[in-house]
């Protein structure tokens, strides 16, 4: 394996080429460093928390309880109760970070993520009427949050298709559906009794405590095989980034990769819903996020997830341990915090002139 | 989607400087007032035991006994009342707030207010334990305050003006960091929970009245200071550097309005709840109807508003056969479609 590069002339700097045998791909090397520093903070994150905690339990136990070899009482702390949250949380995270780098690429405007346009709404109203109106289980609201999420970018889509497509028009829509949708969200709030209100409300929040093995079992998989549809859609995303005119003049059909690609990012923002909840912000900031630490064109798929990965994992460790003995939902950490970047973004933009 | 940069105000010799609408003014505002009567005598007519107008009209003269005067003076009379004054408040307050920020898109639901409001109103009640209706009410107007301030500090730029865009997005990210905020708090006690749950929805079901008693003084207070402000309002649509040079004083109609929408948004969160949407919609059916002048603007949102928020509270009563859907839903249900037909225009009206 020998990477070779091939410097190709300004706005090429910094590509290379990764030949292994007959295969070859091309590899922005920054953005390759910066990825792999990602999987190192985000596993060093996933084994903090495994560590840290109400009831310590050193490093070298959590990796012997993981393989099988620990105490009874450090199974069921980490096997049965930390593990599955953990692993629920990174794959939220990659399956939320993917589906935001979508997009704001489809849209090109930052606040085109699913969770600003009403897309994580919609997934939390599908959920919520399973949950609450038809009694399904888990897997119940899962497929109610997967065709909630996916009818209202149906939705929102076809509103703003119409009279130009514009990125903030799509956004402002996007606002105004899933005002209706929250309002929908809490009327089902209201209808039901207190218990399942309250249960629900956590849901709603955004919440990965009490994930069970279960859950990762259906999860894992499917955020595998959308993550892998995504990349294969990348290079075609990231044409898309061009104006229409030029993506079209170099044989790609834009319109078309839109579609598909925006058929990926709702589901997967749905099946992250429909695992924790419409959690707030990480569809928006991780993309932001990873776009400036990789400092190369197009969604930054990769490095997108590996973000929402560490900042989800991250998040829920603190809203497990910050206001002990009590413990917050992990969407009321990530819509404080993101709230407050979408803010200084907004500053930042204004400083800057633009907008 | 146009930024709302003003064209360069085509000002006439003569003495009329604002474009007129559709129709003599007078006509509209007597007719919007009509319209506000049937409101409220549909809103004592109808529920789940509907009353023949004239019943409705004999039982507010004489005061009878039996079912149908216990029904009239009782608990419609209450929503009714509330209804009046919380939209009167919600259409002054969207129209001054789309005036002085010269954005179609400015509702104190979109902007963030109404989730201020409760946000503080939910931590009195957990934090300090506050359940008499009329001491949540100052937080909510403290809470609405402080959002007001916050969102228009983030959605205008040190030089530039708060564009309709980034006013939107600005209340969108205030929205959804007190959201979250209030959220985890409701979550950690059924107490705070349950009434969150209530409260947030936005409702003129009044559990007290006293709480009108309270909140008349600050609402009239804000309706006297719209009025002062509406010559003012008018200037600053000529764009601010033309006003300047026709010597308005800019800066205090900022400030005077600001105060008036504060007081307004406060005082109506605080009776009924966040309610969206009504603020948003029905300036842009005023200035549709009888032109940009604030001096009508004013009073026919605030008659057209109270007459919608009371129809959408007495459709909530019988859409649904077995519950009442609360007026804050319907408005949303009503509101957002409209919202939506304004965003998808070519370009959005120009204040």
């Amino acid at each position: 394996m020998s990477t070779s590069s091939t410097v190709l002339g300004a706005g090429r700097l910094g590509i290379g080429v990764l030949r292994l045998g007959p295969l070859s791909v091309r590899v922005h090397r920054r953005g390759l460093l910066v990825c792999l520093l990602l999987v190192a903070a985000t596993l060093g994150a996933v084994l903090a928390s495994l560590v840290l905690g109400d009831i310590q339990v050193g490093l070298p136990r959590v990796l012997l309880t993981v393989f099988g070899e620990g105490l009874p009482v450090e199974e069921l702390i980490v096997q049965d109760y930390r593990l599955p949250r953990v692993a629920t949380a990174a794959l939220v995270g990659v399956a939320l970070g993917m589906a935001g780098a979508v997009f704001q690429t489809i849209s090109r405007n930052p606040l085109g993520s699913p969770d600003i346009v009403g897309f994580e709404t919609g997934a939390a109203t599908g959920g919520l009427v399973a949950m609450l109106v038809v009694d399904a289980g888990v897997v119940g609201t899962a497929a109610g949050a997967v065709v909630g999420g996916a009818l209202t970018a149906v939705v929102v889509f076809s509103l703003a298709a119409r009279g130009g497509s514009d990125g903030l028009r799509l956004v402002l829509i996007g606002v105004g559906v899933g005002s209706v949708l929250l309002s929908f969200n809490s009327m089902l709030i209201v209808s039901v009794n207190i218990y399942d209100a309250q249960g629900a409300g956590v849901w709603l929040v955004g919440n990965v405590a009490g994930a069970t093995w279960d859950q990762v079992a259906v999860l894992a998989p499917a955020v595998v095989v959308l993550a892998a549809l995504a990349l294969l859609l990348s290079r075609a995303l990231t044409m898309t980034e061009l104006s229409d005119g030029t993506a079209v003049a170099a044989g790609l059909p834009a319109g078309r990769v839109r579609v598909v690609a925006g058929a990926v990012g709702v589901a997967m923002c749905s099946v992250a819903v429909a695992a924790a909840g419409p959690v707030a912000f990480i569809a928006l900031t991780a993309p932001q996020v990873a776009r400036r630490l990789t400092r190369a064109s197009g969604p930054n798929l990769v490095a997108s997830g590996l973000t929402g990965a560490l900042f989800l994992v991250v998040a829920d460790h603190a809203a497990r341990e910050l206001f002990q003995p009590r413990q917050v939902a992990v969407g009321v950490m990530t819509g404080v915090v993101g709230g407050l970047y979408l803010a200084w973004l907004l500053t930042r933009e204004w400083r800057s002139g633009r907008a | 989607m146009t930024t709302t940069e003003i064209a360069p105000a085509r000002v006439r010799p003569e003495r009329r400087v604002v474009a007129r609408g559709r129709g003599p003014r007078v006509v509209v505002l007597a007719g919007s007032l009509v319209v506000l009567a049937l409101a409220v005598l549909a809103s004592l007519m109808i529920g789940r035991q509907t009353l023949a107008p004239t019943t409705v009209l004999a039982e507010l003269w004489r005061d009878g006994g039996g079912m149908a005067g216990d029904i009239v003076r009782g608990l419609r009379m209450d929503r009714t009342v509330i209804s009046l004054a919380v939209g009167l408040a919600l259409g002054a307050a969207g129209a001054l707030m789309q005036a002085l920020t010269r954005n179609p898109l400015a509702d104190p639901g979109l902007l963030g207010i109404n989730a201020g409001a409760a946000a503080a109103v939910v931590s009195a009640i957990t934090f300090l334990e506050v359940t008499a209706l009329r001491h949540q009410m100052w937080f909510a107007f403290a809470g609405a305050a402080a959002a007001a301030i916050a969102v228009y500090g983030l959605g205008s730029g040190g030089r530039s003006a708060a564009t309709p865009m980034r006013l939107a997005l600005a209340g969108a990210a205030l929205t959804a960091v007190l959201t979250a905020y209030a959220n985890g708090i409701a979550l950690q006690d059924q107490r705070s929970f349950d009434t969150m749950r209530f409260w947030v929805v936005g409702s003129v079901v009044s559990r007290d009245l006293s709480v009108m008693a309270d909140a008349l003084p600050f609402l009239v207070a804000g309706v006297v200071l719209a009025y002062l402000v509406t010559p003012g309002l008018n200037v600053i649509a000529l764009g601010e550097d033309t006003g300047r040079a026709l010597g308005a004083r800019i800066g205090r109609t900022r400030v005077v309005t600001a105060v008036a929408v504060t007081l307004l948004c406060g005082s109506a969160t605080a009776l009924a709840g966040p309610i969206a949407f009504i603020g948003l919609t029905v300036p842009h059916v005023a200035r549709y109807l009888v032109g940009p002048d604030q001096r009508w603007v004013l009073p026919i949102s605030m008659t057209l508003a109270a007459a919608l928020l009371l129809v959408a509270d007495t459709a909530g009563r019988v859409v649904t056969p077995d519950r009442e859907i609360a007026a804050g839903i319907m408005t949303a249900f009503i509101g957002a479609p409209v919202f939506v037909a304004l965003v998808r225009r070519r370009k959005l009206v120009h204040l």
